[in-house]
């Protein structure tokens, strides 16, 4: 299988995998491997948050009333970092060029990319949204709901990300294409997301439910239609 | 129709149409605002400020409009790769995002008196600026990748993507709760504007609707000479080239 091929034979399994499976296991080794993978994401996540106080001042109880902005955003631009590299390695090596002729769709090989992507670059922040929750002086409560609505959330701005990947895959000098061309598209998830993130705040009228199941919507609407346009872009772009 | 799909012709069909659609335009710009200006009575809440309407709503419809005759480009460039549907995506987008730069700053003008305040983060508001935002990106975009058919394509991709914004633009109004009115000409029961100040608006939007054609078959003609320019330079080049090597390899030379 011409996908599998790129990957190190290491597993030595007795049946041949599916191009899907050894795409999977590769994205994640190169993830975790090459340009410190999720750490990095972290590293900048953090540093946007320290940043944050620095901006505004240490009053806690303003800094604890724009947390829930202040890690959605600082989530959406280390999700932007990292994704200049979804495709573009790949099309720098030839490997694109192997998986554009593998028997596999190829909006599923794009699903499978932003899966391990997002396991590598997003889920790391999920995790870490609590604690730089916590430094923002956010109500306990509401650490809960940050980091669920973080989690609903961050695979849509990885997919609608790949599209934008994908539209300047082949470019030389599009380096601040990407966030022009993706941002106006990431903002429903930020509306919903941190409408969702602040829902768990006592002082919240709003219900909590709502929020959350529009973004979930969103996410899911992503899922479906971004690798779609995603693949439709590498067709293009590649040829 | 078909036969116009041919640059060629088109070149020789918009050579005609141009001066006579730039006379009409002209013609009912003037009419348009002359009625808006002098004509339409001021509104018993608003006062004359109401008269910002007619350059603000003309360039609201336009700004969708234009998205949507963008949108229908879009298939052709990647369906039929018709090099005219490419030239006319390229030229509608700056066009789109000033109609959509008019809209928004025609609106922010009459917002100051009527609301109080320049800008308010309200759903039409911000979606129409999510639109606008969309417009500069395709622009750059356009600008950025060099070959014209596969910058033609992208940008079809990316504005078939955008276009789920178009819906939400206009159902905006109805599904939050909005500052900004809902749609009070196009609706359910016949328009809820009063004949004298409908009038001048439909003249003014009939007026908006040509300049935008005037302006686009122009720069659609700009374009598909760019392009000749472009590909005459590069047999200029190629043929400069084969001279020169052509003792050395004639097997090479084209």
């Amino acid at each position: 299988m011409s996908v599998g091929a790129t990957a190190p034979a290491a597993e030595g399994e007795a049946a041949p995998r599916s191009p899907l499976r050894a795409l999977f296991i590769r994205e994640l080794r190169i993830g975790r491997r090459i340009g410190g993978g999720g750490s990095l994401g972290v590293v900048f996540f953090l540093m946007l948050v320290v940043l944050t106080p620095f901006a505004v001042g240490p009053d806690l109880a303003l800094l604890g009333r724009i947390a829930p902005s202040m890690l959605w955003i600082a989530a959406l631009l280390a999700t932007l970092l990292g994704l200049d590299r979804l495709f573009q390695s790949d099309h720098d090596d030839g490997s694109l060029d192997l998986l554009l002729m593998s028997k596999a769709p190829l909006e599923l090989i794009v699903l499978v990319k932003c899966l391990a992507h997002w396991l590598v670059t997003g889920l790391p922040l999920v995790a870490a949204a609590p604690f730089f929750g916590l430094m923002l002086a956010m109500p306990a409560g509401q650490l809960w709901s940050v980091a669920l609505s973080l989690m609903i959330g961050t695979p849509a701005l990885t997919l609608i990300g790949a599209i934008g990947a994908a539209l300047t895959v082949s470019l030389r000098r599009g380096g601040l294409l990407l966030p022009v061309l993706i941002l106006p598209f990431c903002a429903p998830a930020l509306i919903f997301g941190v409408a969702a993130a602040a829902a768990g705040a006592a002082v919240s009228p709003a219900p909590a439910a709502p929020p959350f199941l529009i973004l979930a919507a969103i996410s899911l609407l992503a899922l479906v239609g971004a690798p779609i346009a995603a693949a439709a872009a590498l067709r293009q772009m590649s040829e | 129709m078909r036969n116009y799909a041919n640059p060629t012709n088109f070149l020789a069909a918009a050579r005609v149409a141009t001066p006579i659609l730039a006379t009409l335009t002209g013609a009912l710009l003037g009419v348009g605002l002359y009625l808006a200006w002098f004509v339409a009575p001021a509104d018993y809440q608003q006062g004359e400020t109401v008269r910002i309407m007619y350059l603000h709503v003309p360039a609201a419809w336009l700004s969708m409009f234009i998205y949507v005759t963008m949108t229908f480009a879009a298939l052709g460039s990647l369906v039929w790769r018709h090099p005219l549907a490419d030239a006319a995506q390229k030229a509608a987008a700056p066009l789109g995002a000033g109609f959509t730069f008019l809209c928004l700053v025609t609106g922010s003008l009459w917002g100051k008196p009527m609301w109080g305040a320049w800008w308010v983060w309200d759903a039409r508001l911000t979606s129409v600026l999510v639109l606008f935002l969309i417009y500069l990106a395709l622009v750059a975009l356009w600008r950025t990748i060099e070959d014209p058919g596969k910058a033609a394509r992208a940008a079809a991709i990316f504005t078939l993507v955008g276009a789920v914004n178009i819906p939400i633009i206009k159902f905006s109004v109805d599904w939050w709760n909005t500052l900004h009115q809902p749609a009070s000409v196009f609706r359910l029961g016949g328009p809820a504007i009063a004949g004298s100040m409908l009038w001048p608006l439909l003249v003014m939007a009939l007026a908006f609707t040509l300049l935008f054609l005037t302006l686009h078959i122009m720069a659609i003609r700009n374009e598909i000479l760019r392009r000749r320019l472009r590909r005459l330079s590069i047999q200029t080049a190629d043929a400069d080239r084969s001279e020169f090597s052509a003792p050395a390899s004639l097997g090479t030379a084209r």
